[in-house]
């Protein structure tokens, strides 16, 4: 057994992924995101995810591609280093220390030995974008401290800053400012809009901003939803602007095409729009992204584009607006009410997803699994609408049914309650629906529960409503003349004096439901709905309420709101202990008689382990987080591990998760979380780096077609180069008289080492030269079709026949330095 | 992504009076009249206390005779709507009743075991016969001689009676209780049917021509074809046959769901009727016997064209690829889809959907309310439309299951208009009719809480065990605002 180390808490994934913008590889194979500490690499292809580039002791703020070798990616980090990594190997090459937080990162590709960042420097309010000189240097960790000012008063986000016509200029917009810095003249323009101090216009500040790739026009979004196309913005009284108006609410992020002939834009109502030619009404839509997109990212090589949007997910989207590809993280849009359920099925954890689904998220491999439609309406996103909300979910019967509960109200009276009970369906592998009760309660559900019982008994479930009855609904049959069926219907209402009732709670074996009605707990038979007895603490409401299990399960375990645990033995009907903690959560291990306890005081969240039985703690863990623990589980190991100190067998046969206010997932293990992520570190297969495009197949096959013929015409006139004739060697042994040569035995290796020597210094000449020339043809050819794009794109370009002009001197180069090369093998030979 | 999804229409199940089977079939004291190619009853007679039997029309079909279970013999103008004359007499269900040939008697046959003759002009009782000692259940007046009336009686016997004498001429013994007589248009035959028997007999002779035993249950209903030539028997055993008057042999035979109850032809034998002990009227049209073109003018694809790749196997190497299943998108949803709202609203207030679909309506307001855009649908309407809309709420808004949506709809319309009220008298109509049922309701609900509140101490008084009291009120709570306006 190896030494053991402390338990710690862990953050376990779920990590946002729509923090930042996506970086697309060169090739559009790979697709770069941050994710926390660490930047993920994630297959455009197959959604899969790569590599995990972890280094940075902080948030990750900032990814961009190394201009100057695209294989490379930098990335800028809270911490204050900029980092740069090899995503196919995944490995850190070069660190860069700059010492302050750093907020965001540009890269230019002109610009060779520097990047921009923002950075606060003395308010924490005002941010500035300055250049940091990469100082070159072959030791890993390199100081860069040679920082230069470029503009002052600017947004924090990198999406209000945008590098603009090839780095010309930079654009950067805060509230109503639009601030343009020209690297040449090194001056700064700034343009308010006019209506800024209108009553009427108050809400069209700015909101992002995005750069023309190739000509001077800089898009701007607003929070009314318009988009203002800049133009001739190097001079202070001339520029202008033209609008473009689809979105109602505030636009999100902008971005261009690599060519700059579509605008995309996107914001709150879930829709990817695209504007061709900066035309009004030129425009395309991609509707039902799922939730608002926040970030819209476009790959070098114009062939997919990407949105990431806020329940934490990267839609990677075709040129022609097809999606493609999800990749979903563990959604946190929005506050959970279902808390944390484990699929008996799939051991995926399951809570509160998208808008109206629960998300089956599983744990191991860090990844949604699906979502499931609770509620089956098309999703209105809008400001101050209020939505359906899924409030409460259950599983029971060993997975076989799903209970969920969904409300809506818009006033204090308008309650619009709706149950559903889903069936797992094993030939399609999902949940059906199966009953709908539409106002099973008149007020709030608090509280829902399946019986555990045998296969052979009828599915129960209860429900506790704010009404002040619980209800026991029961699965009968459904059948008519047309089909067999299954239904559940209400078969008991039970309440106790009025009072709300608060909780419910099933025993293990399923014969005792446990019903808290404000402070005052009940106990029913569940065989014939009769109230058996009644415990009372006086200490406030019971807000959480569990059975022991296995040789506990003689004890009921409450916590009340007046911070006291207390725990009654079902036999002799007495208070056993009770105990002074203000619980949050109270969670029971499903293989243990273990229960888990968070309890909440001022200086933090604090764990106890404990079984009923005994009333001393098996362990105590103290301020697990600052902030409060709102759900906790535990979920099943799926190899039990074996830990023998007592305070750690409580992690035996499962492990808590549990879930704070934040919406961070966190964890108990002993184990770092460098090695719970086990790192794939496969070798990503590099092809050429360039996508096959049309074009590619279309010219660069003909090319490579021609190229191996010039190789093989070469090769036959190389055939004929190795002679004989200029070897010192092999003159020496055939021109020295027979009489004067010493034996051929001393002769023989040097005479064939000569030979073998030649070869050698023969090809040593002629591969470089080779490779130098193929690689020229490589670049030569990229050019020539980045070229042809373009021309097929702009045709009336006037720079066209120059193009052209320069590529025949080109070719005309290339041509002339094989024949040179021809000429000279064939000197050589002669 | 995901497409649109519809919304989602919620079926409230009516409350009330439970619909039985019982209700169903035999609460109807109704006539129906159809239409020879009507789904639905173009006429109905529904003056009747208890089951009505019989309905016979007049030969030139301008009136209408029907018995009753209560013993009532009434005759209808097809026209009107209340009966022109009662004949009362009878003192048990009148099962037949038909129009003598000379188109101003009726005669009818009862359970007490009479047959009468009534006067239409003056609505008189002519004569009664006590010949039969058990129900008489089936009758048939002559065609030629407006004296001549034959009835079927349960005593086994079938009797000719003739006006002009006070007792039956003929009599003949069929041997079983007799279900239903026929008299062909000639007057010469006579057709019986009991038991499982149909028997012709003579008339003149008075002695049986041949004896039919083709159904293996009761036969109970004969027809004719208009030209003679076949004869129609029904019988419980849920068959019609179908035999030639000349051989009396079975032609043909029909096969139905149920035991046949009735049966009748349609002039020209177009259509035959059939009803059934489980309530379901069938009625057949005869193919009309018009001749295909020879030539069909435009050549459809051949069937290979269908079936072609149907059956084709998959192979290793092949990607199946399905054709996509479009969706179908109701009108209104597509106005959704679209965010054309007031158009949806409009949608489902046209009469058709107010009326069959109450609860489309009611789910579209709900969807509208909850994107939030319900005022803007309901706003800016005209005269008309706004009268629309009122009209579904009076006629909803009291039914406890739309009550919440409505009331808040309700209360969107009165917000929006309350500016403009007065300006049309069609409107201000509404809305005052509108305030009457919402005052009624309430005191409706007030009453209802009293009886709560005296069960209540009645309940509380009783000290038995089972205490809890299981009733639910819905109290409706109507804002005061309503109350005021107007």
């Amino acid at each position: 057994m190896v030494e053991e180390e402390s338990i710690r808490v862990v953050h376990c994934g779920g990590s946002e992924l729509n923090f930042r913008r996506a970086v697309f590889s060169a090739d559009s194979k790979y697709i770069f995101c941050v994710s926390g500490d660490f930047v993920k690499v994630y297959s455009t292809a197959t959604e899969e995810c790569v590599h995990i580039l972890q280094g940075h002791r902080n948030l990750v703020t900032g990814i961009q591609l190394n201009p100057n070798n695209h294989l490379q990616l930098y990335s800028c980090s809270f911490d204050g280093t900029i980092k740069l990594w090899d995503y196919l190997d995944g490995i850190l090459i070069k660190t860069f220390i700059v010492g302050h937080k750093l907020h965001a990162l540009f890269t230019l590709a002109h610009a060779e030995d520097s990047v921009f960042v923002t950075i606060n420097k003395e308010k924490p309010d005002i941010f500035q974008l300055v250049s940091v000189k990469l100082p070159k240097s072959s030791s890993q960790e390199v100081e860069a401290k040679e920082l230069s000012f470029v503009l002052d008063y600017i947004n924090q986000s990198p999406k209000c800053i945008a590098f603009g016509n090839e780095g010309e200029y930079v654009a950067a917009v805060r509230d109503f400012y639009l601030s343009v810095y020209f690297f040449k003249k090194k001056t700064t323009s700034r343009f308010t809009l006019s209506s800024s101090r209108n009553k009427k216009h108050a809400k069209n500040s700015f909101t992002c901003v995005a750069c023309h790739p190739k000509e001077d026009c800089i898009a701007s979004g607003h929070m009314d939803g318009k988009i203002r196309l800049w133009r001739n913005f190097d001079d202070d009284k001339k520029y202008t602007y033209t609008c473009l108006h689809w979105h109602h609410d505030m636009v999100m992020d902008l971005a261009f095409s690599v060519t700059g002939t579509s605008l995309l834009s996107g914001g709150r109502e879930c829709v990817l729009v695209e504007w061709r030619d900066a035309a009004e009404k030129n425009k395309e839509f991609l509707p039902r992204l799922g939730s608002t997109i926040e970030h819209i990212s476009v790959s070098p090589a114009g062939d997919l584009f990407c949105t990431s949007h806020s329940d934490n997910k990267i839609v990677v989207i075709h040129r022609n607006l097809d999606a493609s590809a999800v990749i979903q993280g563990l959604v946190k849009d929005r506050s959970i009410f279902t808390g944390m359920m484990i699929d008996p099925r799939t051991k995926a954890l399951v809570l509160n997803g998208k808008p109206g689904h629960l998300q089956f998220y599983s744990l191991q491999s860090d990844k949604q699994l699906y979502n499931l439609d609770i509620i089956q309406q098309e999703y209105i996103n809008d400001y101050g609408l209020i939505q359906i909300e899924l409030t409460k979910a259950a599983f029971g019967c060993y997975g076989n049914w799903l209970a969920t509960v969904e409300q809506r109200q818009e006033k204090e009276t308008e309650l619009e309650l709706q149950m559903k009970l889903w069936m797992y369906n094993k030939k399609t592998q999902g949940f059906v629906l199966n009953t709908k009760i539409s106002m099973p309660h008149d007020d709030h559900i608090t509280a829902l529960c399946f019986r555990n019982a045998e296969k052979s008994e009828n599915p129960t479930l209860v429900t506790a409503s704010k009404d002040g009855y619980f209800k026991v609904w029961i699965l009968t049959d459904d059948s008519d003349i047309y089909k067999k069926a299954v239904g559940w219907t209400c078969d008991f209402v039970g309440s106790y004096h009025k009072y709300q009732a608060t909780n419910c709670c099933f025993s293990e074996d399923g014969s005792l439901l446990a019903v808290s009605f404000e402070e005052i707990v009940t106990i029913w038979d569940s065989e014939t709905w009769e109230l058996k007895c009644t415990f009372c603490q006086r200490a406030g409401k019971i807000r959480h309420l569990c059975f022991g299990r296995l040789t506990c399960s003689k004890y009921l375990l409450g916590g009340t709101e007046d911070g006291i645990l207390c725990c009654w033995n079902l036999l002799s009907c007495a208070l056993e202990w009770s105990a002074k903690l203000n619980i949050r959560v109270m969670e029971s291990d499903p293989y243990s008689e273990n229960i888990a306890a968070v309890s909440q005081s001022s200086e933090g969240s604090d764990l106890f382990v404990f079984k009923p039985s005994e009333p001393r703690p098996l362990y105590i863990q103290k301020n697990i987080s600052r902030e409060e623990v709102q759900w906790g589980v535990f979920v099943p190991r799926d190899v039990p591990e074996l830990f023998n100190s007592e305070a750690h067998q409580w992690l035996n046969r499962s492990q808590f998760y549990f879930l704070t206010k934040s919406q961070s997932l966190l964890t108990f293990s002993t184990k770092s979380p460098e090695e719970k992520l086990t790192p794939t570190s496969k070798q990503l297969l590099t092809e050429e780096s360039l996508p096959t495009t049309p074009f590619y197949f279309i010219l660069g096959k003909h090319r490579q077609q021609q190229d191996e013929k010039l190789n093989e015409t070469l090769e036959n006139e190389l055939v004929q180069l190795p002679l004989t004739e200029n070897i010192p060697a092999v003159n020496e042994l055939l021109h020295t008289p027979a009489h004067v040569l010493p034996s051929a035995s001393f002769l023989c290796s040097m005479f064939i080492n000569s030979l073998l020597l030649s070869k050698e210094t023969k090809s040593a000449e002629e591969i470089p030269d080779d490779i130098d020339m193929e690689e020229e043809k490589e670049s030569d050819d990229s050019g020539e079709e980045n070229d042809f794009t373009e021309k097929a794109q702009v045709t009336n370009d006037t720079g066209l026949e120059e193009d052209i002009l320069h590529q025949l001197s080109k070719s005309e180069e290339k041509e002339l330095r094989k024949l040179r090369k021809v000429d000279y093998s064939w000197i050589a030979a002669l | 992504m995901a497409g649109y999804k519809p919304v989602a229409i919620q079926t409230y199940p009516i409350l009330g009076e439970k619909i039985t089977q019982d209700t169903l079939y035999w609460n109807n004291y109704k006539i129906h009249i159809y239409g020879r190619y009507s789904q639905e009853p173009i006429k109905t007679f529904s003056r009747f206390k208890d089951t009505a039997y019989c309905a016979t029309f007049r030969q030139d079909g301008r009136l209408l005779v029907a018995g009753s279970e209560d013993g009532g013999v009434q005759l209808f103008d097809i026209s009107g709507r209340a009966p022109l004359r009662q004949f009362e007499g009878h003192t048990k269900a009148v099962h037949t009743v038909d129009f003598t040939a000379d188109k101003y008697h009726v005669v009818s046959g009862a359970d007490d075991y009479t047959v009468k003759l009534w006067d239409i002009p003056n609505s008189k009782e002519i004569l009664t016969f006590k010949e039969h000692s058990d129900y008489v259940r089936c009758g048939c007046a002559s065609k030629l001689n407006p004296d001549l009336f034959v009835t079927g009686s349960y005593d086994h016997t079938v009797k000719m009676f003739d006006a002009r004498t006070n007792k039956s001429v003929l009599s003949v013994e069929h041997g079983q209780p007799v279900e239903s007589v026929l008299l062909f248009p000639s007057g010469g035959l006579l057709v019986s049917s009991g038991g499982r028997y149909v028997k012709v007999w003579d008339m003149l002779k008075g002695q049986l021509l041949v004896s039919l035993k083709n159904h293996h249950k009761t036969v109970t209903c004969l027809c004719l074809s208009s030209s003679g030539q076949r004869l129609l028997s029904g019988s419980l055993d849920r068959k019609v046959k179908v035999y030639s008057t000349t051989s009396y042999k079975v032609v043909h035979s029909f096969d139905y769901a149920a035991s046949i109850l009735s049966l009748a032809l349609a002039h020209e034998d177009e259509t035959i009727v059939v009803g059934m002990t489980n309530g379901i009227l069938s009625v057949k049209h005869r193919k009309s016997e018009t001749k295909k073109d020879p030539l069909p003018r435009r050549r459809r694809p051949a069937y290979r064209t269908f079936i072609k790749g149907k059956n084709y196997m998959k192979q290793r190497d092949d990607i199946l690829i399905n054709r996509p299943t479009k969706k179908h998108l109701e009108l209104y949803d597509r106005d959704l889809k679209n965010f054309r709202i007031s158009k949806a609203l409009d949608r489902v207030l046209e009469p058709s959907c107010v009326i069959k679909t109450p609860e489309v309506t009611v789910s579209i307001i709900k969807e509208l309310n909850r994107r939030g855009v319900l005022a803007n649908a309901l706003a800016g309407r005209d005269e008309k439309e706004i009268s629309r809309v009122l009209n579904f709420l009076i006629r909803n808004l009291s039914q406890p299951r739309f009550a919440p949506v409505l009331i808040n709809a309700a209360e969107i319309i009165i917000d929006i208009y309350l500016p403009v009220i007065g300006q049309s008298p069609v409107v201000d109509k509404k809305f005052i009719l509108l305030q009457g049922l919402v005052e009624k309701e309430i005191d409706y609900q007030r009453e209802l809480l009293e009886t709560l509140g005296m069960m209540d101490m009645l309940f509380a008084t009783m000290t038995r065990q089972e205490s809890s009291s299981l009733l639910e009120h819905t109290s409706v709570e109507f804002p005061d605002k309503k109350m005021t306006e107007s």
